[in-house]
């Protein structure tokens, strides 16, 4: 659970581990902080942004991103393979019947590299516990009220894969361009917790 | 080996409560629910957690209903959960 981080005990024996790791060569000083620096540098929710704005008016590219994400990605110069290993990523389509949103029950996992860095409540214990139980409820708190008959879908990222949702394209906006409609995309939009 | 599961297979996820790490979560327990895909193939993260390497599995999304559940609610929660938490429901 992601409040383990702060407990002294783990934090001091990551430090010895690295600190090993550089004595015997196997990484260089500091290399640690760097690639999570240049992981970090590289997420932004203008990626995802980027990735549903291609969806939005090729529907090919959509199939595509909703059968088999990773393989889509490079389409729009993108990958989940910046971390340490390549991460499998579902993308989950909202339409006027079913409503997405996302959320880690058992720590904070997240889609850093389409998303950037995740808000605080998203690993809050409040988000985590509440979402899975009552969404229509934690959505009205979020300003989001979908009507009755729109079912919604919850998505647990408790293993391995990561998640990112496809919004569904705002009224009106036929005469914009990708860019001009990747604009329109926000971060909560792309969890679940927000409509465009 | 072939996969035990296929989508739109019934299961039940495992009423366990392991004394060390697991990422199946509390509320999923012994919960009856739908695969909807399989999720590629990993090591077990209970092994991992224990310092032992883990013979790679599938990992299935599976789809539950919220009042499978919780006894309440209207919506679905889709959960990853590994192919050993698992039992196949005839």
């Amino acid at each position: 659970m992601s409040s383990d981080h702060g407990s002294s005990a783990i934090s001091e024996r990551v430090r010895r581990v690295e600190a090993l790791l550089e004595q015997r060569g196997v990484i260089a000083a500091g290399e640690v902080d760097r690639r999570i620096e240049e992981f970090l540098a590289g997420g932004s929710p203008a990626n995802g942004a980027r990735i549903v704005a291609r969806a939005w008016v090729d529907d090919g590219f959509r199939d595509r991103l909703l059968a088999d994400a990773n393989a889509a990605l490079p389409e729009v110069g993108l990958s989940m393979a910046g971390g340490i290993q390549e991460q499998r990523l579902k993308v989950v389509a909202n339409s006027a019947t079913e409503h997405h949103v996302l959320v880690c029950t058992l720590c904070s996992c997240y889609p850093i590299a389409l998303l950037g860095p995740s808000p605080s409540w998203y690993k809050s214990e409040a988000y985590r516990s509440r979402v899975v139980r009552d969404p229509r409820g934690v959505l009205a708190e979020f300003g989001t009220t979908l009507p009755d008959d729109v079912r919604i879908s919850v998505w647990d990222a408790s293993a391995e894969s990561r998640y990112m949702v496809l919004p569904v394209r705002p009224a009106g906006t036929g005469s914009l361009s990708e860019t001009e409609l990747a604009a329109l995309v926000t971060r909560n939009g792309l969890i679940g917790t927000a409509l465009l | 080996m072939a996969d035990r599961f296929v989508p739109g297979d019934r299961v039940r996820t495992r009423s366990v409560d392991p004394a060390g790490h697991t990422r199946l979560p509390r509320y999923a327990r012994g919960a009856l629910g739908t695969v909807v895909e399989r999720a590629g193939v990993h090591p077990l993260a209970d092994d991992r957690a224990r310092g032992l390497p883990g013979a790679a599995e599938p990992v299935w999304h599976v789809r539950f209903e919220a009042t499978e559940l919780f006894g309440t609610g209207d919506h679905a929660v889709t959960v990853e959960v590994w192919d050993s938490y698992l039992e196949a429901v005839s």
